[in-house]
């Protein structure tokens, strides 16, 4: 049996490699910073010939993902990755990938949206599609990017809904971190060929997302709707029989970090997650029970799991890198007030915005802000 | 030699019972091209008539594997299912000749909202049909005005007619440098089925826009589509011609018409059968609306003429 391999390499080129090790057939690609160098590694793979798949060079994200959708339609395993414009570009799109139950995956490189422009990650990207019915994970360490995306093939194929894989522009996708590379006859054993119950066939003439009347749209869309709800076991799975196979664990729906005892939780996704244990560890140092809830599911979102963790009488902190624009705040905050109302009364939420368009989350200035956000 | 209308196959790919208008030129022609590709083909439709007509969600009444599509990814689209099926017939997942993969979308759908994508796919030379069965107008939004809609008509966004000339939208798809392209129209079947036939067995981006004068929009009667069809082509305001490889050659009858030997019939005679140019034939200065209208055509079969010369 080979061993696994340890590299270093960025979060981009761990979404990369993954895609390879995952035997992708197509990849749609349209260049957006930050997400560019997934592309370039993706189609330099294809050209050496490491990677027995078609790169088709689009001229812009709604035909990336048109193309995405098409080709998995035909019976493909398809990937293509983007970023912030590019992702709202995609967004009519992304309705048809999830209407239509065509288990594209897509890595969204978070980054702030336009207008006026920024290049760096916040969230606002990602959580504008909520509604576009797309499992979304947010991802935390170069290497949750490449395991996630082999999970989240696994869960789209399993039930024929698009998977988003977000992680953040910079401070993931261009850094170096050492990335442990699985043997890959241990990822084909984690993740079969795929093998569609429908493609589109000349033995099989049929209309697909043709217009329908009410009594069949609304079945669809209800369907669509508890399909996203049951994919919660199946993520849970897919981390579990990863964690088997290859030993490597990042959550499943959440990932926890000394909650167990704690008085004060830190709630955030993405990189400034993975900065919060440090502040965690700060609070703890100033005698401050403070623990952890980070989300990796952010659609479905994963309320019951959420419940069960959290402690008794907790004070959760949320830090969100977005605004919910209508409401104070942020858009993690409603989403956990949402989950928690009528569930928890012991539990006190607060909120505040931080991060935006890049700046920089150290584990001190958050740990500061936690501490201010008691007395709020 | 063209092929005769009688020589044409008996296989039926558009279904009887489907929801077009009567008199329809798209389903005419749908009905051609079914002939030309048979069976083996993956069909890619983006909103249109045709959605409108192929029948509600389970019923089908065109005889492929159908696609409904986002509006502008004709383009991107069919080039997401050829390279799917080429790289899974190279891994083995799929045996025997592949089907042909191509897109019918409308005017809108081409000249319009579908333009960059289907461009882009030109550029890549990716291995489909796009066939743009063009009304001149968006018929099945009830008749707006769209990149192809000529000068003159009266869309219910253009009341007072289009101040503006059409594109010509065949030739800027031979300008990508792609393998195949044509031009059709329902009044001659043969040369249709013929263009389909060839373009099918040609690798890479083939473009075929066909003419399809709509009742509805043009206004013109029901059982008049393929006199219709007929006049365009005779006045020369719709050109017959395909370019291989980049070298134009022109299809009888445009043929006698760019060479010479026939003069095109005056275009006073299309413009009255069809009530969308009635404003425009009415009032003090018809005759010169109408000469702009003629000067359009002219100077398409002088320039057609001209860069058919062209033979790098």
């Amino acid at each position: 049996m080979k061993a696994a391999q340890v590299i270093m390499d960025t979060g981009a080129h761990a979404a990369a490699l993954a895609v390879k090790s995952a035997r992708v057939d197509v990849i749609p690609g349209y260049p957006i910073t930050p997400q560019t160098s997934i592309m370039e590694a993706v189609a330099a793979m294809v050209e050496n010939g490491e990677l027995d798949a078609r790169f088709i060079p689009v001229e812009g994200e709604h035909s990336a993902m048109a193309a995405a959708v098409a080709a998995a339609a035909a019976g493909a395993r398809v990937f293509t990755a983007t970023s912030a414009n590019g992702l709202l570009y995609m967004h009519e799109v992304l309705h048809m990938a999830s209407g239509g139950r065509l288990p594209v995956v897509m890595c969204n490189v978070n980054r702030g949206v336009f207008a006026p422009w920024t290049l760096w990650a916040d969230h606002q990207d990602s959580f504008a599609q909520r509604d576009t019915g797309w499992i979304q994970y947010h991802c935390s360490s170069n290497q949750e990017v490449f395991n996630t995306i082999l999970q989240a093939f696994r869960v789209a194929e399993q039930i024929n809904i698009p998977v988003m894989v977000n992680f953040d522009g910079f401070a993931i996708s261009h850094c170096l971190m050492p990335l442990t590379l699985p043997p890959q006859e241990d990822i084909d054993r984690f993740l079969p060929p795929h093998s569609p119950e429908w493609r589109l066939d000349p033995e099989y003439p049929s209309s697909f997302s043709n217009v329908t009347n009410a009594s069949e749209y609304a079945p669809f869309r209800q369907m669509l709707s508890d399909d996203i709800l049951a994919s919660i076991p199946l993520v849970k799975q897919a981390a579990q029989e990863y964690k088997d196979i290859t030993g490597m664990w990042d959550g499943d729906t959440i990932d926890t970090y000394r909650l167990e005892d704690a008085e004060v939780v830190a709630f955030a996704v993405n990189s400034m997650a993975a900065e919060l244990r440090l502040s965690i560890d700060i609070l703890r140092e100033q005698g401050i029970k403070a623990g952890l809830l980070r989300p990796r599911l952010y659609l479905p979102f994963p309320a019951e799991d959420i419940i069960g963790a959290l402690p008794q009488n907790a004070q959760v902190m949320v830090l969100d890198r977005n605004y919910n624009f209508g409401h104070p705040g942020g858009i993690l905050a409603s989403e956990l007030k949402n989950a928690l109302f009528g569930r928890r009364s012991d539990i006190t939420v607060k909120n505040r915005v931080m991060g935006i368009g890049g700046i920089d989350l150290t584990r001190r200035f958050m740990a500061a802000e936690i501490r201010a956000m008691m007395d709020d | 030699m063209t092929t005769s209308i009688k020589q044409l196959p008996d296989i039926e790919q558009v279904l009887s019972g489907n929801g077009a208008c009567g008199g329809c030129p798209a389903t005419m022609a749908l009905r051609i091209v079914g002939k030309a590709l048979g069976t083996n083909a993956i069909m890619l439709l983006t909103p249109s008539c045709a959605v409108a007509s192929m029948g509600m969600t389970p019923r089908l009444g065109y005889n492929w594997p159908c696609i409904n599509i986002c509006f502008a990814t004709a383009g991107s689209s069919a080039s997401g299912i050829t390279h799917a099926l080429e790289i899974m017939r190279e891994k083995g997942r799929l045996q025997g000749e592949l089907p042909t993969v191509f897109s019918w979308v409308g005017d809108g759908g081409t000249y319009d909202i579908g333009f960059q994508a289907l461009s882009a796919a030109a550029e890549r030379n990716d291995n489909i049909i796009h066939f743009c069965y063009n009304n001149e107008a968006y018929s099945n939004t009830g008749v707006q005005r769209s990149g192809a809609t000529p000068r003159g008509a009266f869309t219910t966004t253009t009341p007072a007619g289009k101040r503006q000339t059409k594109k010509n939208m065949a030739l800027l798809m031979l300008e990508h440098n792609i393998p195949y392209v044509a031009t059709a129209t329902v009044a001659y079947p043969g040369d249709l089925y013929d263009k389909v036939l060839k373009a099918r067995n040609i690798p890479g981006m083939k473009y075929i826009e066909i003419l399809a004068p709509c009742y509805l929009g043009w206004q013109f009667d029901m059982p008049e589509t393929v006199r219709m069809s007929r006049m365009a082509v005779r006045s020369g305001a719709w050109l017959l011609w395909e370019g291989e490889n980049g070298k134009i050659s022109f299809n009888h009858p445009s043929s006698l018409i760019i060479s010479g030997k026939k003069e095109a019939a005056p275009v006073d005679e299309y413009l009255i059968k069809q009530g969308r140019f009635n404003r425009l034939l009415k009032g003090p200065d018809a005759e010169s609306r109408i000469a702009a209208i003629q000067g359009d055509i002219n100077r398409e079969i002088a320039f057609m003429r001209e860069r058919a010369k062209i033979t790098v």
